[in-house]
């Protein structure tokens, strides 16, 4: 297979981004894929990388010189990276972007991944809270189920079990 | 600490895994970064050396001790040319030899862990076994992360998970990938079809070893895409699947060619041996085509002298940095496809 950018190396790259039932093939040789890395969302890991430090290390120094020139700017107040830096580099510059930027990442991550909701795992020290609020979501609606099935028993145990969990989360 | 640079092979993968006749590795990586630091890109000198400090006080800790003897090499430490046969054994990623700033690795006794610090996260978490066994790996980096979570502080978000640099590793911070030696589907001409399918369940695959040029050596990494939205038991189980199905593909091309065209096998691969146990000169394409080929006739049992160990050796230690290594000094493109050859003819022999 030839690679569908320069049409003359073969490709080594192959994958498909499929969003919203919109298909997106890619079959890059290895110099168009570095190349188009930071274009192609979702591109497997190291593509871009040389490319992306390069160009960070570039525009740091201008940061915070042109904060008043631009309206409505958005940025992180932690490490001060702008959203359209963002855009341009495929990178967040601190774990607080996500926060800053988070009006906007949406649409984004749902292109890049289908979803943009985390379903997997949860740390357990940072995350214990959470692990009780997804108990609680999956017994609610289990107890909800068992209601519609009349199987009253049950659900008085789960509500029980659910209490427990509240009262849980309120001690963390 | 020599020894993770002299030898080729590391301890892991002398082991025989599931389904080594086709997959020679599984890996798992996950990628962590830590609250309250701005991730290794835009870190300042002084907060990566904090970072540097803070994931390596974790080797001291009881319950990775249990699993191994665990080093840490710091970038800094070693020359180039060793940073790059850890590259060719995939313990550490091109990234963090050439760009980390104060980056390190952690490696575990036998090498199938390897923790780096200050890559494009502030960790990555790397597990790698022999033959088809991804949920292995998986369970083994599951444990070093949960060790790692309870000395320091993740970064960790309700709503999108493990907070990465690249949104395209946010959530679980996984990628599973497994490499195949498919020779027989190139051969039957079946590999872009396949290709193409298994582009479009949400997984790429990539050909290896190509130096900005095609696949080479049959060898090809499929991994998963999607890393938000998913759990980590489903996107295993999504490329364990599709891995399992390429492998019955490949088998049966196999079994097909061996029935009706075996004297075009046993040729083909005696040809590549003859070769490589005689040849003066070797580039990297040519070794990696014909090391393909005769590990091809390992596996169907055409081929009996020489071991799937000493192949696996080889496509490692025909590579640029190792046969520097081994040479002891740089070499020029020509100078190198001299040592190849020698070292091929030498492991392949005897
Ligand atoms: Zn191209
Ligand atoms: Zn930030």
């Amino acid at each position: 297979m030839i690679c569908q950018e320069c049409g003359e190396k073969p490709a080594t790259l192959h994958f498909t981004k499929i969003v919203n039932g919109e298909k997106t093939e890619f079959h890059l040789c290895e110099s168009c894929a570095r190349e188009k890395g930071d274009s192609i969302p979702g591109a497997p890991n190291g593509f871009s990388i040389h490319n992306l430090l390069s160009g960070i290390l570039e525009f740091e120094p201008a940061m915070g010189q042109n904060i008043k020139q631009q309206k409505k700017v958005i940025r992180c107040e932690n490490c001060g990276l702008t959203y359209s830096q963002f855009r341009k580099i495929g990178r967040f510059g601190c774990s607080s972007c996500y926060n800053h930027f988070s009006g906007q990442l949406d649409p984004l991550l749902k292109r890049v991944h289908g979803n943009s909701v985390h379903v997997g795992k949860i740390p357990i020290k940072s995350g214990g809270k959470i692990q009780f609020k997804r108990q609680i979501k999956d017994l609610k609606k289990e107890l909800q189920s068992k209601i519609d099935h009349e199987e009253f028993e049950e659900a008085a145990r789960l509500r029980d079990e659910i209490r427990d969990l509240e009262q849980k989360i309120s001690e963390v | 600490m020599e020894r993770f640079i002299e030898d080729a092979l590391s301890e892991w993968m002398k082991g025989e895994g599931p389904d080594s006749d086709i997959v020679i590795s599984s890996r798992i990586r996950l990628a962590r970064n830590l609250t309250n630091y701005p991730f290794p890109m835009l870190a300042t000198n002084q907060q990566s050396e904090q970072v540097l400090g803070k994931v390596s006080d974790v080797i001291h800790a009881e319950d990775l001790k249990m699993l191994s003897h665990f080093e840490r090499i710091p970038l800094s430490e070693i020359n180039e040319l060793e940073s790059k046969v850890l590259v060719e054994k995939h313990l550490i990623s091109p990234n963090l030899a050439e760009e980390s700033r104060n980056g390190a690795v952690i490696l575990s006794e036998n090498e199938s862990i390897s923790i780096m610090i200050n890559e494009e996260d502030h960790i990555r978490i790397q597990c790698l076994f022999p033959g088809f066994q991804i949920n292995e790996a998986y369970e083994l980096a599951n444990q070093i992360d949960d060790i790692f979570e309870e000395k320091l502080n993740y970064a960790f978000d309700e709503k999108r998970g493990y907070l990465t640099s690249c949104p395209t590793n946010v959530g679980t911070g996984i990628r599973a990938s497994v490499m195949l030696h498919l020779p027989a589907l190139v051969l039957t001409q079946q590999i872009n079809r396949i290709l193409t399918a298994v582009s479009q369940v949400g997984l790429a695959v990539r050909g290896l070893y190509g130096e900005g040029s095609e696949s080479l050596g049959n060898l090809f990494q499929i991994s998963n895409q999607i890393t938000l939205g998913q759990s980590e038991s489903e996107i295993i189980h999504n490329l364990y699947s599709v891995v399992k199905q390429i492998i019955e593909h490949e088998r049966s091309a196999r079994a097909k060619m061996l029935t009706e065209s075996r004297t075009f096998l046993i040729d083909r691969v005696n040809r590549s041996y003859g070769t490589l146990s005689y040849a003066a000169i070797m580039d990297s394409k040519e070794a990696a085509q014909r090391l393909s080929d005769v590990r091809l006739g390992i596996d169907l049992e055409l081929i009996s002298n020489v071991s799937a160990n000493v192949l696996n050796e080889l496509m490692i230690m025909t590579q640029p940095g190792f046969l520097q290594q081994y040479a002891g000094k740089k070499l020029s493109t020509n100078e190198r496809d001299v040592t190849r050859a020698d070292m091929i003819r030498e492991r392949i022999t005897t």
